[in-house]
């Protein structure tokens, strides 16, 4: 018994059906107890009062919008490099939830800008990355959606993502230069509140929490493309077999 | 390994040379978008000054991507492509041949159009020299990363918006160096910066975009 | 403990549509992806059992 056993699909099918429901519950009672520090420990800020607590979920799904991009990216590269086929389903597996935490990065920044900024939409540089973000993700999925072929849509949305991967940094650099350069008279963005400590631990449990979610939605997923792909195969035979 | 490449560039500008239709097409649609913004915002002529570098910028990054699509897509129809891919001279030279061609054929004549659409958005003629020289760096980066993107999307159906969907956001970074560096020397703070962030935009995309498209254009002919 | 009153917890200091309107939204998404990916699990089971009861006809 080794840690390769598990690069085999039909492995991680057993393995991951297993690990769902650990990930899911750790996902949601961390959910509850991140919930319960935003809105009942935390203390009213004193200048952006009540509506700082957009935070606790802005931040976290910022953070997991890239790091999931990352992730993809690393997937998508190992799967390149050494042709292993499971690393091309974790990185479409992967995919759709990023782009959901984009969308409620941005959603959230929006809503939390009105009341701060007197703005549904600043060209603020984290909220402009994070559209642009966004399209990069529209576009892998868009890619993967267009080709038929199994072996040349992951193949090709590993190297778009990899592309992509490169370009992020420069992006959010340029962005950022370019918001800086046109720092409009209108627009001043008010400061974050400063980290309590107690704030910092509740977007640090929130942000656990939507790890391990991510890590369940994507297993769900995994898992269904794996019995798409070996459709064909004994195991898979058997196992449905078993279960009508 | 030099042959190769000169081969590759020669065949495309004599197969461009013999369609001039096609080459026509991207140029006026260059100047179709630049010339609808003015109708679309009204004609004072600060505010075209204003806009006028972005609105040339993005109307460039349109027209290249609009001939992008084709880049191979016209040898994979006849099946020229595969042979060259097959052929022992390396790939990157075949991509980094076909995307020179394309700056060549799509990104010289936008160089010589911009000035006169410059004068018609009230540029001055310090701004339209920064202008071309923005675009003299830049629309090697559009043909160099929209290289990866016609690979990529070779042969798919709706590749072209397909392509424009996948490549658009990694643009950005040429579009925001290249507009800035022509707003900084209005604004009368300089181009430098600018420049020379779009030249190592341009390094980095020429070191890395050949081998990605390579890689790709295999992928998609597998 | 902040809050006085459960209204006083909705009403977040005046900011209760935003911050409701954030949480809300998320808490949709989420719940929009698990049912997603729910029934496109069930549904990807179905066919490949209907396909599975074809072969052996």
């Amino acid at each position: 018994m080794n840690l390769y056993t598990y690069a085999s699909p039909a492995n991680f099918y057993t393995l991951a059906g297993r690990l769902i429901p650990w990930f899911a519950w750790g996902a949601g009672i961390l959910t509850l107890w991140g919930l319960y520090i935003a809105f009942f420990l935390a203390p009213t800020d004193f200048q952006q009062s009540e509506a700082y607590r957009i935070i606790f979920i802005h931040v976290p799904a910022a953070w997991m919008s890239m790091f999931i991009y990352l992730v993809m990216a690393f997937w998508g590269a190992i799967g390149l490099a050494f042709n292993t086929r499971l690393s091309f389903m974790m990185a479409r597996a992967l995919a759709p939830t990023g782009a959901m935490f984009t969308f409620v990065a941005l959603w959230t920044g929006a809503w939390w800008g009105k009341p701060m900024w007197g703005a549904w939409w600043v060209w603020d540089a984290r909220l402009t990355s994070e559209l642009i973000l966004l399209f990069l993700y529209v576009g892998i999925i868009a890619l993967w959606a267009a080709i038929d072929d199994i072996k040349r849509g992951d193949r090709a949305g590993s190297l778009l993502t990899l592309i992509g991967s490169i370009n992020v940094p420069i992006i959010y650099f340029s962005v950022k230069w370019w918001n800086t350069l046109h720092q409009g008279a209108s627009v001043s963005v008010t400061k974050a509140p400063s980290m309590a400590a107690i704030m910092l631990q509740g977007m640090l449990i929130l942000s656990i929490a939507a790890w391990l979610y991510t890590i369940a939605v994507v297993l769900v997923r995994v898992r269904r493309i794996i019995l798409e792909r070996e459709r064909q195969t004994e195991w898979v035979k058997a196992l449905l077999e078993k279960e009508s | 390994m030099y042959r190769f490449l000169l081969a590759v560039l020669r065949r495309d500008l004599t197969l461009a040379a013999r369609r001039r239709g096609d080459w026509l097409i991207a140029q006026f649609f260059f100047v179709m978008v630049a010339s609808l913004f003015p109708l679309g915002v009204g004609p004072e002529p600060a505010m075209l000054a204003r806009i006028g570098p972005g609105v040339l910028w993005v109307a460039a990054t349109l027209a290249s991507l609009l001939s992008l699509s084709r880049l191979f897509a016209d040898d994979h129809r006849d099946g020229s492509l595969e042979h060259m891919v097959l052929s022992p001279e390396p790939t990157v030279l075949l991509v980094l041949g076909k995307s020179l061609a394309h700056w060549l054929i799509y990104g010289i004549p936008l160089l010589l159009i911009a000035p006169v659409l410059g004068l018609q958005f009230n540029l001055s003629w310090e701004a339209i020299l920064v202008l071309d020289l923005s675009l003299l760096l830049g629309t090697p980066i559009l043909s160099l990363l929209g290289g990866v993107g016609a690979a990529l999307t070779l042969g798919l159906r709706g590749g072209g918006v397909l392509l424009t969907l996948l490549i658009l956001p990694l643009y950005v970074p040429a579009l925001i160096f290249g507009a800035g560096a022509v707003d900084g020397v209005m604004a009368g703070t300089g181009a430098e910066a600018h420049l020379s962030l779009l030249g190592a935009f341009f390094v980095l995309s020429l070191m890395i975009a050949p081998w990605i498209a390579a890689a790709a254009l295999r992928v998609s002919l597998e | 403990m902040e809050w006085a009153s459960w209204s006083d917890f909705w009403h977040m200091g005046g900011y209760g549509f935003y911050v409701w309107g954030s949480f809300g939204v998320t808490a949709a998404c989420v719940l929009v992806e698990v049912v997603l990916l729910k029934r496109a699990a069930g549904e990807t089971r179905r066919r490949l059992k209907r396909m599975q009861q074809w072969e052996e006809q």
